[in-house]
């Protein structure tokens, strides 16, 4: 676990430059805004972004609870999936670890055991990409869940609790008129 | 190592954020951000000019020939007509202090929706076109023009102005902060007054306002309908609490009015605040004999003519006042929405005088509603509030002991008319779980709903979703650290729009309008022991047999 210890060690300069890297994918701009203002409340963006990826790294070094890791996943993913990003711009910030990781450690790099091991943290890294890929989906869909139900689910909703919406009524209307073609139909 | 890093790898497959100025990125209008083009009929219907099939998506949007000469002339006359907007073009000093406030930007991080970008779009044409200064640098060629700051009225302008200007709910968060009191909000309503000038408005405004103009809601919704959901709301109440309550309509020589936005009528949760309304004034009638009817005509608050311009504003804020008129009350009563009381207070002045109309006073405590002196209109928390001061309504909070509540200031009533400590003293008298969230994202610094100003369509959902973030975020904060599971607010945008950005964001917080509280808590004379609330949800302890 020689690995873990080193990156123990530089978790918090690790942490930072993965964040760096992140809020690059912003105008720049934007991501002087999302690096210098502290205030969760100013800028819940930044101050996501910061929070869940320390918290993500920090449990990449433990194992990997899926619970753990989807709840600090699922904030960015949110924040990412409604912002001007494609799939994979929205997702792929998890893939700079891997080069943060490489570039602080460029000198242990190559002894074998560092080596091994950092081919196994690396999968974890794939598997966290996997993660974030389904709740990206999640929330897409919820989007579009939204947008076609919340005229529905609110207005229709109110007219019919208050019986203003004319139902097909549970009775089956006269259906003659559909014998009649499913016999035509036969018949051909 | 020259292998590409997954950073290069990534911004191989899609391309980077731009990193030119932004007066040299070109406008890209994307889906789940713009709203649809209004439907011509509901453009004609008000009498609004160049209605037309457009699509902001295409090349051409089909715009009169001379689309910039009647820009222009418009720029001019509303440069003479409103001092304020000559002002505010002129003293902005580009301090960037209003840049980050804007919850479009920090939810959106699209630089473009920085205020002082937003209102830079019309100030770049009128430092080319209106000042001698950009007469000037002109004629150095367009380098300099730009430098200066100043840029020709193009048709990609246009579609920049167009696609930002309704990204901005108007809300007046950045004017807070500017140290010159420059109102962004302010540059977007003369933006969008000038975009309706050649027909580019948005549906989601052009046919709740047409709706209103014709049938006096923004759903078109016609009189039968109205009473009978009124006359549904009446049984549901029947049901929980025992009582009969039997509201008046359109009766002349009532004293009072009570006009409230449709959404109270026609949509949840706003239906439980307008049971609320219903029970308040049942109460208020057996007790004290309160006198006040509905009007199935001034059925809707909200004016969506404000969205659009001055005089289609005047024109469905007028209805009201014509039907305070036509039945002869003394005064309005105003529910829980946004936007009306900001064209009420801000603008009444210049629509009215209502002076058919008596200075408000209630009949119930003799509270003058000097405030109203002017508008004759009476926000239901003032009243509310001013009835619980004096001891008027029999409460019993702890109906509402189920609800851990925190209070969203809605922009218009904060920002827009100072109405801060009454819906909190309201809160704190009907609940006992209350709080609030961080201090500064409430009151006078609080954070739009992400859907004012009629962006509350669904096809820019993503656009409703950056710019909910900032509120949601503080919700969230609130939810995790105190378990709080309602948010109350005192609009009917709001609790269309923060119900679907909760959903998106907190799913775990539900919201509500003020009176639907009040009215949990309320206590009418001869009601049967409640078991539920006004959502036929039980009360604590009456969970039933079952429940064990
Ligand atoms: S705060 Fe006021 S002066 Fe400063 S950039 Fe914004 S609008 Fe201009
Ligand atoms: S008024 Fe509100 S939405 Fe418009 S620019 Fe200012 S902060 Fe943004």
């Amino acid at each position: 676990m020689r690995l873990n210890n080193l990156l123990s060690q530089k978790k918090a300069a690790i942490t930072k430059k993965w964040f760096a890297l992140v809020i690059k994918t912003y105008p720049s701009e934007t991501a002087k805004f999302l690096k210098s203002q502290k205030d969760p409340f100013a800028n819940p963006v930044g101050r996501t972004i910061y929070r869940e990826l320390e918290a993500l790294f920090a449990e990449l070094l433990k194992g990997i609870d899926y619970e753990t890791i989807t709840s600090s996943l699922d904030p960015i993913i949110r924040i990412r999936a409604v912002q001007n990003f494609s799939p994979s711009q929205a997702t792929g910030f998890i893939f700079f670890l891997k080069n943060v990781i490489r570039e602080s450690l460029h000198k242990e790099i190559l002894e074998e055991q560092i080596i091994n091991e950092l081919l196994l943290f690396e999968s974890k890294i794939d598997e966290l990409s996997l993660i974030a890929f389904n709740l990206y989906m999640q929330c897409r869909e919820k989007i579009y869940e939204l947008k076609a139900n919340e005229m529905k689910n609110r207005t229709f909703r109110a007219f019919e609790r208050a019986g203003l919406v004319s139902e097909i009524p549970e009775v089956e209307p006269d259906l003659k008129p559909i014998i009649n073609i499913k016999e035509a139909s036969n018949d051909s | 190592m020259s292998d590409p890093t997954p950073e290069e790898l990534l911004l191989g497959i899609d391309p980077k954020p731009p990193q030119t100025g932004w007066m040299d990125t070109p406008v890209e209008i994307k889906k789940g951000i713009y709203c649809y083009a209004s439907n011509p009929k509901s453009v004609e219907y008000v009498g609004l000019p160049y209605p037309r099939q457009w699509n902001p998506i295409e090349e051409d949007w089909n715009l009169p020939e001379n689309w910039k000469e009647i820009i222009y002339k418009g720029f001019r006359e509303r440069l003479d007509r409103f001092r304020s907007i000559k002002v505010f073009m002129d003293i902005c000093v580009r301090c960037g202090a209003c840049a980050d406030k804007c919850h479009f930007f920090i939810g959106s991080g699209d630089p473009k929706n920085m205020p002082v970008l937003r209102a830079e779009l019309l100030r770049s044409v009128y430092r080319n076109d209106f000042t001698a200064a950009g007469k000037i640098l002109g004629f150095f060629g367009k380098n300099f023009k730009k430098i200066g700051g100043a840029r020709e009225l193009t048709l990609d302008v246009l579609k920049e102005w167009w696609y930002y200007l309704f990204q901005c709910s108007e809300c007046r968060r950045c004017s807070v902060f500017c140290p010159y009191g420059i109102d962004t909000a302010e540059i977007t309503i003369m933006g969008r007054e000038l975009l309706n000038l050649i027909g580019l408005n948005i549906d989601w405004i052009a046919t709740p306002a047409a709706n209103c103009y014709r049938t006096g809601n923004h759903l078109g919704i016609q009189p039968h309908a109205y009473k009978d959901m009124l006359d549904f709301f009446a049984d549901d109440i029947e049901d929980i609490t025992g009582i009969r309550v039997d509201p008046s309509f359109n009766r002349k020589g009532a004293e009072i009015l009570f006009i409230t936005p449709s959404g109270d009528v026609f949509a949840d949760p706003g239906t439980f605040t307008c049971m609320g309304y219903m029970m308040l004034f049942h109460f208020l009638q057996e007790k004290y004999g309160f006198d006040i009817t509905w009007s199935t005509y001034a059925s809707e608050g909200g004016n969506f003519g404000f969205f659009t311009s001055h005089e289609t504003m005047k024109r469905l804020n007028t209805k009201m006042y014509a039907e305070a008129k036509r039945l002869g009350v003394k005064w309005i009563l105003g529910g829980e929405c946004g936007h009306m009381w900001r064209v009420i207070h801000q603008y009444m002045d210049t629509n009215g005088p209502p002076d058919f109309l008596e200075e408000p006073v209630s009949p119930i405590t003799g509270t003058k509603f000097e405030n109203a002196r002017s508008t004759k209109m009476v926000h239901i928390t003032e009243f509310m509030a001013d009835l619980i001061k004096h001891g008027k309504l029999d409460l019993d909070p702890t109906r509402n002991d189920h609800l851990k509540v925190t209070y969203h200031d809605s922009c218009n009533t904060s920002r827009g008319m100072g109405l801060l400590e009454e819906p909190r003293y309201i809160l704190k008298s009907v609940c006992n779980n209350f709080y609030e969230m961080p201090a500064n994202c409430i009151r006078e610094q609080t954070f739009c709903c992400g859907s004012g100003s009629g962006l509350n369509a669904g096809e820019n959902m993503e656009l409703r979703m950056q710019g909910g973030l900032p509120r949601a975020n503080a919700v969230k904060y609130v939810h995790e650290k105190h378990d709080v599971n309602m948010l109350s607010c005192i609009c009917a945008i709001d609790r269309a729009a923060l119900l679907t950005s909760m959903e998106y964001w907190v799913p775990e917080v539900d919201v509500t309008g003020l009176t639907e509280l009040v009215a949990n808590a309320l206590i009418l004379p001869g009601e049967k022991e409640r078991e539920t609330d006004l959502r036929s949800e039980p009360l604590p302890g009456m969970e039933g047999d079952d429940a064990e």
